[in-house]
């Protein structure tokens, strides 16, 4: 029987939706018994919201001082020291988990899968390769340990209510190293819906020439309860922070719909689309390759449809 | 800082668009332009600017891969690596070897710091660089955009999923770099040919006591699923129609 361990993300307060999809995945493998491990400086609020995911068996808490932040030096020998007991690790592939499952899977001396997309079998997955350009069907030896990053946008988040897990509490006897410490961090967080789990997402390429420009999205955003997403080009060139890259390299998405403007659609770009439901492309070149994907398009500039859109939709 | 290690890995060129063979046996290979991983770029670049900002340490360039792979390791040399290592192979390298043979490279450089790419873009595994850190016992600084270097110490900004992220790690340190570290400088002619004197050695996986596994069996590859050629709407008031029909705003 498969027993798995999945690797719960949060920021002390509330457990993150990735955690809610990797359970969705670890469901998908028949007759699977589903622990989430929490760690944390004070995991308390966590472990509960864990508890009551709809599908977990059992949860676990390791509260320690040193766990306050989730540094994968720090985090990844405790994770290894619980492992044994399980025959999956499911890391969600947030920059949280693809940061920590390649050093647990390391001290392990197993290999890991990156980005399980669809589950075949308790060790039989696909995942993309080639920047989603080809999919590729790996099989694991079931004789270790499987340590795998799950891609959350290819999967639903399991129900947060309907689960009754039991609690527990662990102590670890593992001298953790200090060569690696926690200094700062600094977000962008804003009132809008997070753009990994919104339902709409509004997107703005080079096109958008400046952050000032940005503002337009921002407002048509609000209007509609999107979150706003970026091109490389538009992060790069400083007009939106680098958390709104969507994409190969950045977040890769599965909203309801998908509002790209005056974004070109190179490939890496739309890796991190494929999965929303809807694509809507405004873009003023009627080749540009971003209509090859969209569901509607409309050629255009941007400058005068987006207010229009606002302007139509009200105040 | 003595000595940077900076992984390069022979990857089909960013431009190309790969695909699937008929029989499902994996990509199509042939004749596709090769280059050096875009991250690794990156990664060199970071290299160069701290030999040049007077630390002047060494800078090695280390890759395993076929036989061909010295062409992206002359590159690495005309940008201005010190020296380069081929780990020379024909087997599919999957992450964790690459770890294990990059430490056993490691244990022979002794660097300061190792410098590679976040993720390699034809598996986008996204895991050496950790799996290095941990089989070294070393800490590790991943999807660096700043790296500050103080002595024994470095303090590295991280993209993560909320923003930014700074952490300080003691060196030795495993930094894997992302995008928006720098910009890679251009490789200018005279630089090529110089890059033919300078030492690229070549190296067997069996001669530091690597032993490649196969551990994950790829059974078949198949394209992605193809979407729908969609619609092309004339004006605004149509779009905004279209969406409201299907309840998405
Ligand atoms: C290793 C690697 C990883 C990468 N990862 C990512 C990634 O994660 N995400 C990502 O997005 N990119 C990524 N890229 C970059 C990618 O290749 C493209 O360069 C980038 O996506 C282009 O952004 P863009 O579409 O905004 O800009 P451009 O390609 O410059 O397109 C701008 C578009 O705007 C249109 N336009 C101009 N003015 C207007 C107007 N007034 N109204 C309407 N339309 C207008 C133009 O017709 C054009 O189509 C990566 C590249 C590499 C090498
Ligand atoms: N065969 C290899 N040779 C040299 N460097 C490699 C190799 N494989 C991976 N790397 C390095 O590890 C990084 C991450 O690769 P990956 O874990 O495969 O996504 C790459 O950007 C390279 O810097």
């Amino acid at each position: 029987m498969s027993k798995i361990l999945i690797l719960g993300e949060h920021d002390g307060k509330t457990l993150n939706p990735s955690t809610h999809k990797c359970v969705t995945c670890a469901k998908a493998i028949a007759g699977a018994e589903i622990t989430v491990l929490v760690l944390g400086a004070d995991t308390a609020a966590v472990a509960a919201q864990a508890a009551s995911i709809h599908g977990v068996h059992h949860v676990l808490r390791v509260d320690r001082p040193e766990n306050a932040h989730p540094l994968a030096a720090t985090f990844a020998p405790q994770i290894a020291a619980l492992a044994p007991a399980y025959t999956h690790v499911f890391g969600p592939s947030t920059s949280f988990g693809k940061d920590l499952t390649p050093r647990v899977a390391a001290l392990l001396g197993v290999p890991q899968v990156s980005d399980l997309m669809a589950v075949e079998g308790a060790h039989r997955f696909r995942r993309p390769i080639y920047a989603g350009n080809a999919i590729v069907t790996v099989e694991a030896d079931a004789a270790r340990i499987l340590v795998a990053t799950v891609r959350v946008a290819s999967f639903e988040a399991a129900a947060a209510t309907g689960g009754s897990a039991a609690v527990a509490s662990r102590t670890l006897d593992v001298v953790l190293p200090t060569h690696t410490r926690y200094v700062g961090s600094r977000s962008g967080s804003t009132d809008r819906p997070d753009l990994q789990t919104a339902a709409r997402v509004v997107s703005g390429g080079r096109a958008l020439a400046s952050a000032e420009n940005f503002k337009l999205l921002y407002d048509l955003a609000d209007k509609i309860g999107a979150a706003v997403g970026a091109s490389r080009a538009a992060v790069d060139a400083g007009y939106a922070p680098n958390e709104m890259q969507v994409g190969q390299t950045g977040k890769i998405i599965s909203p309801e719909v998908y509002i790209a403007f005056g974004i070109s659609g190179a490939i890496q770009h739309l890796t991190g689309i494929k999965d929303a439901r809807t694509i809507v492309a405004v873009n003023k070149d009627p080749e540009a390759p971003i209509f090859e994907v969209a569901d509607l398009g409309l050629v255009g500039d941007l400058f005068q449809v987006v207010p229009e859109i606002s302007r139509i939709l009200g105040a | 800082m003595k000595k940077i290690l900076v992984c390069i890995k022979r990857v089909v060129d960013y431009n190309v668009r790969v695909r699937v063979k008929p029989d499902e046996s994996g990509v199509m290979l042939d004749g596709l332009k090769m280059s050096v991983n875009p991250f690794d770029e990156i990664a060199l670049e970071e290299a160069l600017r701290i030999k040049e900002r007077g630390t002047n340490a060494e800078v090695v360039a280390v890759s395993i891969g076929v036989a061909d792979t010295q062409q992206q390791l002359r590159t690495a040399l005309a940008m201005g690596a010190d020296r380069a290592i081929l780990v020379q192979t024909d087997q599919p390298i999957e992450p964790l070897t690459a770890a294990q043979t990059i430490l056993a490279v490691v244990r022979k450089e002794n660097p300061d710091l190792v410098l590679l790419g976040k993720q390699a873009i034809d598996d986008d595994a996204n895991q050496t660089g950790q799996m290095l850190a941990a089989l070294w016992d070393r800490p590790q600084a991943t999807y660096a955009s700043k790296l500050e270097l103080d002595g024994a110490k470095a303090t590295v900004t991280r993209e993560v999923d909320a923003g930014l992220e700074t952490i300080e790690v003691d060196l030795p340190a495993v930094v894997s770099v992302d995008l928006r570290l720098n910009e890679p400088r251009y490789v200018k002619l005279p630089d090529i040919m110089k890059a033919k004197k300078k030492p690229l050695d070549v190296v067997s996986l069996e001669s530091l006591g690597v032993a490649p596994a196969v551990w994950l069996k790829a059974v078949k590859t198949q394209p992605p699923a193809q979407r729908q050629k969609g619609v092309m709407v004339k004006d605004v008031a149509e779009l905004v129609d279209a969406l409201k029909k299907k309840g998405l705003i």
